[in-house]
């Protein structure tokens, strides 16, 4: 009976220090099995907290998703001159729409394109349009234009995880995926009542 | 030189049925190459089919048809183990010929 | 009021979608069916069958001897069991990885030629054909890898954690894509490669001929560019990165059928 007793806590702590030698052997591999090529170099399969915590097929407790997410948070950068939707719509549709930029055919890091499309529906006239993401269709239409949708959409765009720490969605400033300048005109596309994803 | 075609056939009721998958680049003369060079125009124009000796089929192919064509024709008569040829031509004067049996 | 106006709304959402979306899925699986029949992988099938029986290489040797894991020249159903552990080369191979490593032990053709090399060019497009005839002699044969090899184990438990590894600029992993049913990318359709049924259908599908670009892609080239995609550095033809998650999906896969070599847009 005794024997037994300690035979338990026993096997728990092998099965754990076997799971932390495939870890260790997991980030070797993505390491060792790749080259840098252009601009994608091996920095990129170095992780940071929020990609570490988010890599299993369930994300980590709520209190572990509040600290990451408030952290994310503090970096987004707000427009410092407060012009939120003051961007062109039609470059924001040019951007919703390219799916280009940051592989390793690609030159440099400049110009890329925002890839909404890939995951989201915004334009109605569009059919070829992701299901990875929630529709946006008539955006602000139905939510209006106050100040917190609009805050909120800024900041879900320039880091998507400070909303929700294992989001599918890129932090497309924070990881300077798309310009400030870019962001603006992706704001237009979704709030100006003129942009088609508002007809 | 060219690379075979693979070329089946199969007579039901009466009638058989020839399917070829012929290797080409079929190149229009229309795009560019990563150089901005025009890339030469590379397509098949002629192929006929022979049923034994008998010419079953004649056709005009052009730089519409795709990389790699896939053609299916059928025609009225042949028995197993009969002869199907089939030959084409290419606006380069490469060609290539190859046979099967009527399955 | 508020209520009514919500209803009609979403009337008029399904009466817009409903039909497109299932029209959709009807021309893909027509369009596909319609490829089927006259593949094109069957003409790199046929330079592979021709390439496995002529003498090349430094050593003047074919691949007859080539053991891909049922015994010296036995191709009928050996990819249906790939990847599996190797005593000779002491490491898991996939079925390219084990045709370079013929290549390089029975013609003298260096591995390096093919690893430093480029898809659909030279050595590695000359291993693409091979891959086409040695995976049609697997059509229709059920999945079945062994799992229960330690080091084929441990591979696809790399497998499974790379599936989910976050990374790059864009914190993309294969399960940002691959991890839910009926999802699709532009007008792509995603397998959900977390299910059986879905592993299989990416794993058992590839290699395949893609008609928009008339080019025959290896499982190798199709992950590759996936790697692209996701903005992760280059993997390495062959490296265990690639043998890790080809592990991972033959053996989520296992015991269904594979349908390769397939056709795609």
């Amino acid at each position: 009976m005794k024997k037994l007793f300690i035979a338990v806590p026993l096997a728990l702590c092998a099965s754990v220090a076997v799971a932390d030698e495939l870890q260790a052997k997991v980030e070797e591999m993505m390491l060792s099995s790749f080259k840098a090529n252009g601009i994608a170099s091996l920095d990129r399969q170095k992780q940071d907290e929020i990609q570490q915590a988010c890599s299993s097929p369930t994300p980590p407790d709520a209190a572990t998703m509040q600290r990451l997410q408030a952290a994310e948070m503090a970096k987004i950068q707000w427009p410092a001159d407060g012009n939120y939707t003051g961007g062109d719509w039609k470059e924001g549709q040019k951007i919703a729409a390219s799916g280009r930029g940051l592989t390793w055919t690609d030159k440099t890091p400049n110009n890329n394109g925002g890839g909404c499309y890939n995951c989201h529906a915004m334009d109605p006239n569009e059919v070829s349009e992701g299901t990875i993401g929630p529709s946006l269709e008539g955006y602000a239409k139905l939510r209006g234009n106050g100040e917190e949708i609009v805050k909120y959409t800024w900041g879900k765009l320039w880091n998507s995880k400070a909303y929700h720490a294992c989001s599918d969605m890129p932090r497309n400033g924070y990881g300077g995926i798309l310009t400030e300048a870019q962001i603006r005109h992706v704001m237009a596309f979704l709030f100006d009542p003129a942009s088609p994803v508002n007809q | 030189m060219a690379s075979p075609m693979r070329i089946r056939a199969a007579a039901k009721d009466g009638v058989t049925e020839v399917r070829v998958l012929m290797s080409h680049v079929m190149e229009t003369g229309q795009r560019k190459d990563s150089a901005g060079e025009v890339i030469p125009a590379h397509f098949i124009t002629e192929l006929t089919a022979k049923h034994n000796d008998k010419l079953v089929l004649s056709a005009e192919f052009g730089p519409s048809v795709s990389t790699n064509p896939y053609l299916a024709f059928k025609f009225k008569g042949g028995e197993k183990g009969d002869k199907i040829t089939v030959s084409w031509v290419d606006n380069k004067g490469d060609s290539r010929t190859d046979e099967a049996q009527i399955a | 009021m508020r209520k009514r106006i919500k209803a009609v709304a979403v009337c008029v959402g399904i009466a817009l979608t409903a039909p497109a979306s299932a029209q959709e899925e009807l021309n893909f699986d027509a369009y596909r069916e319609m490829l089927a029949d006259g593949n094109p992988a069957e003409l790199y099938e046929m330079e592979g069958e021709e390439l496995w029986r002529t003498a090349r290489g430094p050593n003047n040797a074919t691949l007859e001897q080539c053991d891909l894991g049922l015994g010296a020249g036995v191709v009928a159903g050996a990819a249906a069991q790939l990847p599996r552990y190797f005593e000779d080369a002491g490491r898991v191979q996939d079925i390219e990885t084990r045709l370079m490593y013929c290549m390089e032990t029975l013609q003298g053709i260096p591995s390096k030629e093919i690893i430093d090399g480029k898809f659909l060019q030279g050595e590695r497009a000359k291993l693409a054909a091979l891959v086409a005839y040695v995976v049609t002699h697997s059509k229709g044969e059920k999945i079945a890898i062994d799992l229960s090899h330690p080091k084929v184990k441990e591979m696809y438990e790399l497998g499974e954690r790379t599936f989910y590894y976050r990374l790059g600029v864009m914190d993309f992993s294969c399960a940002s894509c691959h991890s839910q049913d009926g999802k699709r990318i532009r007008a792509t359709q995603l397998p959900n490669i977390t299910t059986r049924e879905g592993a299989a259908e990416g794993w058992g599908s590839w290699p395949a001929y893609r008609v928009s670009s008339s080019q025959f892609w290896t499982m190798q080239h199709r992950l590759w560019d996936c790697f692209r995609q996701q903005r992760a550095a280059e993997p390495i033809f062959g490296s265990d990165v690639i043998i890790a998650l080809s592990t991972f999906m033959a053996g989520k896969g296992n015991g269904i059928e594979a349908k390769w070599p397939g056709v795609k847009r």
